[in-house]
């Protein structure tokens, strides 16, 4: 039964509003992007927590929900809002536990054809050489000096460390760091949790994919070239994972940090996990910094996985990465806040954009894109289930204009994992999957029954609507052939 | 008695439970119990490993919440994972807890999923009619 509430404003076909005077305390409307089908399939949780959002102080314009939203903890997943620099607030509630999750992109040259035969190989070559699952440890030993450089520099100490080439650097966002990292803003805690696990997977959502790239799933073929996919079967690597324990302890660190400093700044939530600072305030600054070593670390965990996927694919193919032309394409966080520019009211304002559950989607022509992808816009990279594929988008001038340059970022669950566990058996989807071509290796069943594709909304539907809407454009589709599930 | 239930329709991306007990100590043992199942197929694993943890805060949620993030922190600092525990709160806000599992081995044991947090999103003890009631949210 749907739970949209009756007050509810349909603005567009894509568009719907609660407006200000929907529950007291709302400074700013919530907009919800969705059709009208994905829209009453929302549960009531979305309708609480965008609304919640809308209270918080220095909110600008209006707190959004993107296509693929389902209830979070604080903000819902697929929620974005932008706070004043200067009046607003930072909440660790609005970016999620696991600091830069994200996805990337890595392209080959090889076809499906040449991969098939040594599939099985491959992905349990891959289960080996990247850790997964509960408990899981990373190849890197690293000592405290190492990781703090990790936690500064992100993506650039693996390439200087012989864990990437230089256009990997190029190829993540914001070049795989934010400037504002202070290894002294992270707890003994945090980096007692994260030290071990560079490299890792992690568990529940995160994955490691193998994906073709058939012609007919190109839509944008200029674009999609821009990007190295030319289709024909073409195989690439997508990679899900974020910050892992280490992001988790800097989250649960501050959530109580400002749990405890609300009352000192006069602010009142609705749900204790929306805590949340003054982004100026010594607690908001902390946090921040904190936030961008985590970040960091993340970037630089996709990227040493990079690394043992290339190393994979040369022990498995008798060939150097540069030969199989694997290029990263990119790398974009979706749990993350950071400070842009964008326009309010017809001037350019500094402001901390909370992305939890969304994708930046920056449009052609945007200077903080690398000069490479300035002509086209940057890339924007959606998961689906890993039974159902993902997409490969590029971001547009209208997410700019409306949505504070983001958009989804994946397809959404919308059956819980309790329930998931007892609808799906691990062993049996695994063989269905098998009978659909589609090698997983999980190091937990009941972990694999959780990820179901039934588990989770159409992607099609939500890529369609971004695209219609306009806050992302169809680049490719991709279709999993091989997985190792976290 | 202590119990616990995982609820189905609360958190879509991760996990809710309701947990309860006749007293403080198992309440906050029957939450101990539910991170632990969210965690691992408890009959694949040992209980020869133990832990003490002991702390004190005089807000009693705050050491449920406390006390649930160790065994997060545990399981990544220490490679611990535990099947059970047995807990003693004293008057003054004092736990003393002792926590008894195994050595993560993915090879021997059925691992779940990695807990990643405990979140505020409604977090709850509060006492009833009959002892104690907790509702905890996990992020997955």
């Amino acid at each position: 039964m749907s739970e949209v509430p009756k007050e509810i404003k349909k603005i567009s076909e894509f568009e719907w509003e609660l407006p200000a005077s929907y529950k007291k305390g709302m400074n700013v409307p919530a907009r919800i992007i969705a059709n009208e089908a994905l829209l009453k399939g929302m549960d009531k949780g979305v309708f609480d927590q965008v609304t919640n959002i809308a209270c918080l102080p220095g909110i600008q314009k209006k707190a959004l929900c993107m296509p693929d939203g389902h209830w979070g903890y604080g903000f819902p997943i697929g929620g974005v809002a932008a706070f004043d620099v200067n009046e607003g607030i930072i909440s660790p509630g609005g970016i999620g536990f696991d600091i830069n999750c994200g996805m990337r992109l890595i392209t080959t040259n090889l076809s499906y054809k040449e991969v098939k035969p040594q599939l099985k190989n491959l992905v349990d070559n891959l289960f080996t050489t990247v850790p997964s699952g509960v408990g899981c440890k990373g190849f890197l030993k690293l000592n405290n000096q190492q990781f703090d450089d990790i936690m500064v520099d992100g993506v650039k100490w693996c390439v200087e460390n012989g864990y990437g080439v230089e256009s990997d650097m190029w190829n993540t966002e914001g070049y795989g760091k934010i400037e504002q990292a202070d290894v002294e803003k992270v707890s003994e805690r945090a980096r007692k949790r994260g030290i071990n696990q560079l490299g890792t997977l992690g568990s529940g959502n995160h994955y490691l994919e193998i994906q073709l790239a058939k012609s007919m799933n190109v839509f944008d073929e200029d674009v999609a070239k821009k990007f190295g996919i030319i289709g024909d079967d073409q195989v690439v690597i997508m990679v899900h994972c974020g910050s892992r324990g280490f992001g988790h302890q800097v989250a649960t660190d501050y959530l109580k940090v400002f749990d405890k400093s609300m009352d000192k700044y006069g602010i009142k939530v609705n749900d204790r996990e929306l805590a949340c600072a003054p982004f100026n305030s010594d607690e908001g600054q902390d946090y921040y910094k904190a936030m961008a070593c985590a970040s960091n670390m993340a970037f630089a965990n996709r990227q040493v996985i990079t690394h043992r996927i290339r190393e994979a694919f040369s022990s498995i193919f008798k060939k150097t990465q540069e030969q199989m032309e694997m290029n990263l394409v990119y790398d974009v966080a979706h749990n993350i806040a950071k400070v842009e520019e964008h326009k309010i009211d017809n001037k350019i304002k500094k402001v901390v954009v909370h992305r939890k559950g969304a994708t930046r989607a920056f449009p052609p022509k945007h200077r903080e894109l690398c000069p490479k992808y300035r002509s086209v816009g940057q890339p924007v990279i959606l998961g689906g289930s890993m039974e159902t594929g993902s997409h490969l988008l590029v971001g547009t001038q209208k997410a700019m204009d409306e949505t504070f340059g983001s958009t989804a970022h994946g397809s959404g669950r919308t059956m819980s994992r309790t329930k998931a566990k007892q609808e799906f058996k691990g062993k049996e989807l695994q063989e269905q999957m098998m009978k659909k071509g589609i090698y997983v290796r999980s190091s937990s069943m009941n972990g694999l029954a959780e990820e179901a594709g039934k588990a989770y909304k159409d992607i099609n539907s939500v890529v369609d609507i971004l695209d219609a809407y306009g806050i992302a454009r169809k680049v490719v589709g991709f279709n999993p052939i091989g997985n190792v599930k976290g | 008695m202590k119990s616990h239930k995982f609820l189905e329709d609360v958190a879509i991306a991760d996990v809710a439970f309701e947990a309860t007990g006749s007293n403080l100590n198992e309440v906050f043992e029957a939450c101990g119990d539910a991170v632990f199942e969210t965690i691992a197929d408890l009959d694949t694993l040992n209980d020869t490993e133990t832990y003490t943890y002991t702390a004190e805060n005089e807000n009693i949620e705050d050491l449920l919440y406390e006390f649930l993030e160790e065994i997060v922190y545990l399981k990544d600092t220490e490679s611990l994972i535990f099947k059970k525990c047995n807990v003693k709160i004293t008057e003054n806000h004092k736990i003393k807890a002792k926590f008894m599992g195994d050595k993560i081995n993915q090879e021997k044991q059925e691992l779940n999923t990695d807990v990643k947090a405990v979140t505020m999103h409604m977090f709850s003890l509060k006492k009833e009619k009959e002892g104690y009631k907790a509702t905890i949210v996990l992020d997955i």
